[in-house]
Parts: C-alpha cells; structure tokens; sequence
C-alpha cells in the first residue's frame, strides 16, 4: 500500500530505472538533509491550530449519526465500485489541481520556496489517518451527515495522495536543463505555452508514476473512511470497503469474496486500462535521446492505437481544441505584455505573514489552553499509548523484514522466478490491507490475543510489500560481477549475505522501512479499537485512544491525542529514520 | 533604427558573481558592437565568460552593470529579435522535427497554415525534407543541429546567435554544416541582418567570420579585436588564412612572463591566483615529446593542433601548463621548448616524476597545499576540507576542478595520496 511516501519505488526494472531512480532519490536526499529547524516548529504549530479548530467545531457534531444501509446483493458491487471509484478520482483530481499550483509556486518563487517545501516536508510525514476522526467531527458539524462523510473520505483521500504527487511535479520544474529553459524563452514561450511544451511533458513521466502510487495509497485511505464508525456515529459510506465490512460483520462468505473480487477487479482494470496505457504513451515523454531497449508496454494502448481512436480523437477533437486554448493564450500574453509591469510588492507578503502568525500565535495560545486541561491521568495514558504503538509497529516490521528479505533476494536475484512472480506480488499488493481488515477480525478474533494479534496482522499487510518491492529492487540492483567475485574467491552463504547481499540491501531496505512504519502508524487508528458483531473491542494503543475520544464526545483528548501522535511519528521520522537514510545514502549506494 | 548604424551594441557590462565575501569577475567592463550585415566572433577558452555575454547579449541574462543596447535602445527583457542556436541543441525531445520548428512560430501567433508551410520551406533549405515526423532522437547530432538552425531561422531574427553550435558534432558533420550556414548567409537566403557567434575554437572562427572579437579568461574581458578581410569560400591551407590563425594564437597564447609573474600567488595570499588548466600528464608528456622532435625545438602552435588532432582550446590549456612549470616559452604565437622541457621529453618515467615533482613544488597552489597537510594532524586532510578553503577562492564549481586537477598532478608526482573511501588527501 502506498502511504504518503515519497519515496518512488519502480514495480517493475525499467531500462532507463537507473536514472530514474536517481532523481527520485536526490529529491529524498535533499530533503533528508535538514535537521530540525524553526520552519518545522512552525508548522507542527499550524497543524495543532487546524485540529483545535476541528475540535472546536466537532463540539457542534450531533450525537448520533445513522449509517446507510449496505445491501450484500452482488448486484449493488458495480454501484458500490462505482461510488468508491468516484470518491478517489474526486480526490485525485483535487490532488493534481493542488499539485500543479503549489509545485509550480514553490519551484518559481524563491520566498514561497522557502515556506512551502519544509511545509511539505512535515505534512508528508504525518499519520493522516489520525486526522480522520476531527475531519470527520467537524465536517458534521456543520454539513449534512451524509455530505459530510463523503466529503470527509475525499479530504482524506487528498491528502494522502497529494504530497508525493506535489514533490514529483516540483522535482521536475526545478530539473528541467537549462538550454530548454532558456529556448523557451528565447522563443518568447508565454507561460501556457511554456507548461504545456515544456513543464508537463518533461514530468510527465514522473507524475504518472507518482499518481499510481498516489492511488494505490489511497485506496488505503478510502477504504477506512468507508469503515467508520464509532459508539452512536456511523460514517459508513456506501461502496466496496463498507460492503467488505458488513460482509464479514455478519459473516457471509459468499459476501465477502464477492467483495474482494469486485475490488481486485477494478484495481487490476485500473491499472491495466488506464495507467499501464498511460505509461506506455508517456514513454516519448523521456528525456533521453536514444531508444530504450524495452519501452513500457500495453495491449490496451496498442489496441486502441490499431482501431484509430487515438488518431481520431487527436485530429478530430484534440487538436483543433488545443490550437484554439493556444491562441486564446497567445493573444492574452500579448496582451499582457502591452500593459506596464507593476512593481512587486513586498509589504503585502509582509503583511500576510504577519497575519498568518499573529492567527498561528492566538490558535497555538488556545490549543494550548485546552490542553492544558486535559487531567495528568490521560497524558499518562497517551504516553503509554504511544508505546504500546510504537511496540506493535515494531513488532509488524521486523516481521514483515523477516519474510521479505529472503523471499525478496530470492526474487531478485532470479530473473525467472521474478517474471513468474511480479504479477503476483502486484495484485496481492494492490488490495488495500484496510478492506480486509473486517476479513481478519472475522478468522482472528476467536484466538488468544486477538485484536492485538489482528492488529499486527493489519499493520503487517499494509506494510510488507513495501518492503518487498524495495527488497527486489535492490537485489536486482547488485552488480553481476561482484556477485562472481563473491563466488570465485569463496565466500560462505553467511559471508556472501553478511559482505555483498545486506550492505547492498540496506539503502533499499531503509527506504522501505520508512515508509511502512508510516503506514504502520496509520492503521493503528482503524486497527486498535473496533465495532464488529455489536461489540465494541480495544487494546491500549494511540489509535484506540484517538477512536475512543471520538465515541465517547472527549475532545480534550482527541486533540492531545492527535497531536501526541503526530508529534511521535514526525519524531521518529526526524530522530531515527533520517539518520539512518542518511548512513544509508553515504556508504552503502552503489552507483 | 539608431543613428550610429550600429544593430547591437554592449556598452560596460560587467557581470559578478557574489559567493560570501568573496566576488567572481565573469566578465569585466566589455564593449563591443555588432554592424548590419556583419558575422562576428566571441573567441576564447573556456571559462571566459562568452557565453554569459551571449546570454546577456539576447537579455536571457540580466548583466551586474551596463547596458546592451538593440538599435539604440536599451535592451529590457529577452530580446525579441534575437534568437538562439544551442550547442546542446535544446530541442524538445517530444516534439517531431516539423512540430520542435512550429513551436517556435506558434509563440509569436502565426496561424497554423502559415506556420507549417514555413517550417516545411524551413526544414527543406536545411535540407532536412523528409524528416519532418521524426523525433530528435532519431536523428544524428548534426541533422539535430540543423533542426536547430532550422528552428532559430523559421523566426526571421534580425540577430542570429550561434552558442557553440559546432561543438558537440562530429568533425565531418560540423563542417558540413559550417559550409551550409555560410552559404545561406553569404547568398543572402535568410532574412537574418547579423550572426553573432560564440566559438572556442580558432580556426572555426577565422574561417566563418567577418571580425573576431577576442577574449580571455580571469576575469573575462576583451583583449583584442581584429578583422577578417578574406572572401568567402575561405581556404584554410592558404598563407593569408593560416597567418590570421597564427596571429590569434599569438594573442590568446600570450608571452611568457617573468617567472613570478606567471606563477601568481598562493591561496589566501594578496594578488592573482593562477588557476591550474585541467590538463592530464599524459597529454602534457605528449606534447613535449612532439616538440622535442622539431627542428629546433620550435613549433607553430597552430600547426601543433593539427598534427596532435587536438582543438585550439584543449592545445592552449596544454601550453599554458607547459609554460607554466618552465618546460616550454611562448612567443608571437611560436612555442619553443626549453632545456628542461627537452629533458623531460627524454627522461625514463621514474625520472620525469622527479622532475615534474620539482616543478610543481614550485607552484604556489602546492606550496600552499603542501604546508597544509604538513602541519595537520597525521599530515592528512579531508578533501572538503581543503576544497572550502579553495571555495574562497575560486568559484564552487571551478574549486573543484582545480582541487582534482591539484590531486592529479600531486599523485602523479608522488607528492600527495588520495583516499577514496575516506576522502582525505595525505602525504606521501
């Protein structure tokens, strides 16, 4: 599952991956060389601000909120599809929208820059799964109940799409080489002409990937809002991860398979109707100037090109828009050009900053406020929380380390057993580990242990394929000669792994592992305190403190609670994931 | 149209480069003018700010002080009736041959009708017809090229700029190319008023333009300016020709300067650091070894790029070196070797270690590095270390060539080692 990383991780060797990667890969290293600085205390203030204003308003939400009804009709899956369909391509959308904007902003103005990247910077890091109950409260609060759900899940969708998506595109403006810059301008491109020569092919490829990932994320993200429900609120929406969940809360079978294909169904459709297409039609978007050896390929896109649609809609349609929105562009830059350029002005920006931190100052003194009432009884009980977590998300990982670094070289290594296996791991991963969560709770919760055990489970699915994508790459990626040497001096298994396999490994694994804990994180909000079959369950943990102060209407505590959870994560993101991405980086990247 | 006559004309430009408390002289108060129906030359080596005068010339660049002025106006912005021919092409690698020359017109509005058919007629003189649906990639450097020169005249720019356009090709596809342009610029077929040229190379400069205007690095400036009064088609074997070629060599070759003077100072030191060219011993030796078997032990340096197949920039960073460490002198465009040069050319490999080693003990550069590490801890420094001390110095980029080139010339005098694992210079 994707979860708001950054981190671009190829599914499958691509010829020109090296390079690839290694924008991808700068990008990282360039925000991983901050420490901690002002700009981040600035905004860990804001965030504090925006949840206390979502509290504040979650005071309003009413007490009770009906759910819909989820019929199990097998019929009803192509709406449901539908439904959660829509909800992402709302979201992304949004998502692209914000990107384009923002990137472009952050990459063209150097004072925005500096705002606006270290913003990102935090926000990408944070569990946006915790956010969900305060959205979810205080849009409630002032929407229809159903309205508000919706819109709810497509805000939670958003961001969590949105943060690589915006990266990718501000990678790209601020890479673009220099002579095509300054041909564009020599060339007297105006500013549409120049996004749409120049911008947006060359990160094209670049967003389509990110997009991909974008949207494998947030079905993750869909699925829980789907899900939701608390004590006498139930933010249910209707669609695939609501059916899953009725399915297996009155556990029918049949239901839940039906379920399960239905939604590996339009994510397998998805990718193979729309983005492996993409892809292939992108691949002329690549800056190399020679051929790549084996272009990305789709039998949708070559189908579509044999029966002429493509050429037809690019002559008939396409074309003939795109020449007008030109000059439409055209006479309004020259336009511009005519009248006389205003002075900036400064002061405004001045004035706005001015504005925006007296509003952080007076929220931050409030937010404070309420927390300073909450009783030294809860704070001890978000501390333990917070552990208990921390524990399981540990626990989650270095199970999922143990499967996967084996099973990952042994893929790796063998381009046949890879070939065989790639399509595999691809689906299995592509089913959001929140969809089958209600499916777990159903086989696990009999046993000893039970919600703990399905927790792990849950933070487990979310996380491993993470690690087995970068564990594949990275296998792929030791060079074939010292992989002889290894063999012609005689080194033992034990040396081989302890010399050549895990040093090579360890740049990929960090990667990954950085961004499972972060999806980790997120579903313990879901994962540590459920309603299933009429029952309410939990286990001491962070999420189930944040779900629990939802039911129970104490939002004192969501707020202390959100934000300790918050604060945790960007900690340990900061503390001990940075430094070990950067020892990575220095000593271990083969390149 | 201003009185003077003249369609360009660069009055005090100066730019600076500004890094901490130090500051960079890209170029230092230049003058010059372009006429009407002119082919003018910016020629220098490498790193002396030609192509930022170019760049500020066409108003993509915003000089430190000075003006350009375009027909007697001052240029604000990017100058609409200049374009430019990249070295890298800049073409658009999405874009056919037909649409990365559309584009061009496109941004100035010409309706789509007009705007094929004049890419086409375009692409057609550059001998490109046939080609127009392929992409870039398709194509060979020099065919790129053309797309380039098609692209930059499908505008009908008054003042046509070439950035190094030949640099990047292969020998025969450059002079093909060079033959094409001159033709098309000679005949008149192109509405273009003005070319204006940015070249290292010596002989493609006497070969094409009607004045040179010559400049130099450190800080980059003009030093000469002359004319180039043979008709076109110019025969480079012919004595007028090769005279005009040695005399820019004599120019950008210089004199050899009293000892100290060449040397320059050390860094931190008041005074002018010499840089050190990026030159390899390999080279160095080979061209010592071709001298020493002339007559005399003299040679004309513009035959020398000839017969050693290297191009003008890469042969006087090669004598600059030899002048530099006392092996060769340089004189109205003649260099002759010196006893220790000669001795050198005929020494074992041990032996030309040692004497290299002598001469760049010499060198304030190595003095200065060589008293560093001989006072640091263990006698070992990290590379950052000292290339932050050379930063204040030398621009970033430029540090960095010299700090390799400085650990180059020292590891091959087996003066200083360097490890790559724990990036520290040491002595040996």
């Amino acid at each position: 599952m994707a979860l708001r990383e950054s981190y671009f991780i190829p599914e499958r060797p691509r010829p020109e991956g090296k390079a690839y990667r290694r924008r991808f890969i700068f990008r990282i290293e360039q925000l991983f060389g901050r420490g901690f600085s002002m700009g981040d205390v600035v905004v860990l203030v804001g965030i504090a601000v925006l949840i206390y204003v979502g509290v504040r308003l979650a005071l309003q939400a009413p007490e009770t909120v009906a759910g819909p009804t989820i019929s199990l009709s097998p019929r009803v899956l192509p709406y449901y599809a539908l439904r959660s369909l829509g909800r992402m391509a709302a979201a992304y959308f949004l998502s692209l929208a914000f990107t384009l904007v923002y990137g472009r902003l952050a990459a063209y103005n150097r004072r925005a820059e500096q705002v606006l990247m270290p913003l990102l910077d935090v926000l990408q890091s944070v569990p946006i799964l915790s956010f969900l109950p305060v959205v979810l409260l205080s849009l409630s609060a002032i929407l229809p109940e159903r309205t508000a759900a919706e819109l709810a899940s497509i805000v939670l969708i958003f961001t969590s799409q949105v943060w690589n998506m915006t990266f990718a595109w501000y990678q790209s403006l601020t890479t673009i080489p220099v002579e095509l810059r300054e041909a564009s301008a020599i060339f007297r491109f105006n500013g549409w002409l120049r996004f749409k020569v120049l911008e947006l092919p060359f990160a094209a490829i670049s967003l389509i990937w990110n997009s991909m990932m974008s949207w494998a994320g947030g079905w993750f993200f869909l699925m829980a809002a789907e899900i939701f429900t608390v004590g006498q609120r139930d933010f249910r929406l209707p669609g695939l991860g609501a059916y899953l969940q009725e399915a297996a809360n009155q556990g029918d079978t049949r239901a839940i398979l039906w379920g399960i294909g239905a939604l590996v169904l339009v994510i397998v459709a998805l990718d193979q109707l729309l983005w492996r297409p993409l892809l292939a039609w992108a691949d002329r978007f690549k800056l190399e100037m020679v051929e790549g050896e084996n272009p990305p390929t789709s039998w949708f896109y070559d189908l579509l090109r044999s029966a002429h649609i493509l050429e037809w809609f690019s002559r008939g349609v396409w074309r003939p828009l795109s020449e007008r929105l030109d000059y439409w562009f055209i006479r309004r830059a020259a336009a511009a050009e005519a009248r006389v350029e205003k002075p900036s002005r400064p002061y405004l920006f001045f004035l706005l900053a001015l504005l925006l931190g007296l509003g952080l100052a007076y929220g931050g003194f409030r937010a404070a406020l309420m927390l300073a009432a909450v009783p030294a009884r809860q704070w001890g009980e978000i501390g333990l929380g917070v552990l208990a977590t921390l524990l399981r998300v540990s626990v989650s990982l270095l199970i999922a380390l143990a499967w996967t670094i084996p099973v990952g070289v042994a893929i790796g290594t063998n381009p046949r057993v890879a070939t065989y296996l790639q399509p595999t791991v691809q689906v299995m991963a592509s089913i959001p580990a929140t969809a089958l969560f209600p499916v777990f709770l159903l086989l696990i919760l009999g046993l000893p242990g039970g919600l703990n055990i399905a927790a792990i489970v849950l933070m487990l699915t979310g996380t491993q394929w993470y690690l087995l994508f970068n564990v594949i790459a990275g296998a792929s990626a030791i060079p074939q000669d010292l992989k002889y040497t290894s063999a012609i001096i005689g080194l033992s298994h034990w040396e081989r792994w302890r010399t050549l396999i895990l040093p090579s490994l360890f740049p990929y694994i960090i990667t990954g592992a950085i961004t499972a804990s972060g999806g980790a994180w997120n579903a313990s909000i879901v994962a540590e305190y459920v309603e299933f079959g009429g029952k309410t369950l939990f286990i001491p943990g962070i999420g189930a403190l944040i779900t629990r102060a939802t039911a129970t209407g104490d939002y004192h505590l969501l707020l202390a609670a959100t934000l300790a959870m918050v604060l945790a994560v960007v900690l340990i993101n900061r503390l001990f994931w940075r430094r070990l991405y950067r020892l990575a980086e220095e000593r271990y990247r083969m390149e | 149209m201003s009185t003077n006559g003249y369609l360009l004309e660069v009055r005090h430009v100066h730019q600076i480069y500004r890094s901490g408390f130090r500051q960079f002289v890209a170029l230092q108060d230049v003058n010059l003018a372009v006429r009407e129906g002119e082919f003018l030359c910016l020629l220098g080596p490498s790193g002396c700010g030609k192509s930022t005068l170019l760049r500020i010339i066409t108003g993509l660049q915003r000089p430190t002080e000075g003006v350009v002025l375009y027909r007697g106006q001052p240029l604000r912005g990017v100058n609409p009736h200049a374009t430019i021919v990249f070295q890298t092409f800049a073409l658009f690698p999405w874009l056919t041959v037909l649409e990365n020359v559309e584009v061009a017109l496109k941004a100035r509005g010409v309706p789509p009708k007009l705007r094929t058919a004049r890419a086409m007629d375009l692409l057609d003189r550059v001998g490109l017809d046939g080609f127009e649906n392929a992409y870039p990639r398709e194509l060979s450097g020099g065919m790129r090229q053309k797309v380039g020169f098609a692209r930059a005249m499908a505008v009908e720019p008054e003042l046509l700029c070439l950035d190094e356009p030949f640099s990047a090709l292969d020998v025969l596809s450059a002079e093909a190319l060079r033959g094409e342009l001159l033709e098309l610029w000679t005949e008149g077929k192109i509405p273009t008023r003005a070319i204006l040229m940015v070249t290292h190379n010596i002989e493609e400069a006497v070969f094409m333009a009607d004045r040179i205007v010559v400049m130099d690095k450190n800080p980059g400036r003009v030093v000469a300016e002359m004319t180039v009064d043979l008709s076109h088609p110019r025969q480079r074997r012919s004595p007028e020709f090769l005279e005009l070629v040695d005399e820019v060599y004599g120019l950008l070759a210089g004199q050899t300067q009293p000892e100290h003077v060449e040397l320059g100072v050390a860094p931190g030191e008041p005074g002018r650091i010499r840089a050190l060219p990026p030159i390899t011993i390999n080279d160095l030796a080979g061209l010592l070894e071709h001298l020493s078997e002339m007559p005399d032990h003299r040679h004309d340096l513009y035959r020398l790029a000839k017969e050693l197949h290297v191009d003008s920039d890469h042969l006087l960073q090669l004598t600059e070196v030899a002048e530099l460490l006392g092996f060769a002198t340089i004189g109205k465009g003649d260099i002759v070797l010196t006893p220790l040069g000669e001795t050198f050319a005929e020494a074992s490999i041990l032996a030309r270690k040692e004497i290299f080693a002598t001469r760049i003990r010499r060198l304030p550069m190595f003095r200065w590095l060589l008293s560093l590490l001989s006072v640091a801890e263990n006698r070992r420094l990290k590379w950052d270390v000292v290339l932050r001390a050379l930063e204040l110095e030398f621009p970033p980029e430029e540090a960095e060539k010299q700090l390799e080139t400085i650990v180059n010339w020292g590891r091959y005098a087996e003066l200083i080692a360097y490890d790559d694992a724990t990036k520290t210079i040491f002595l040996e």
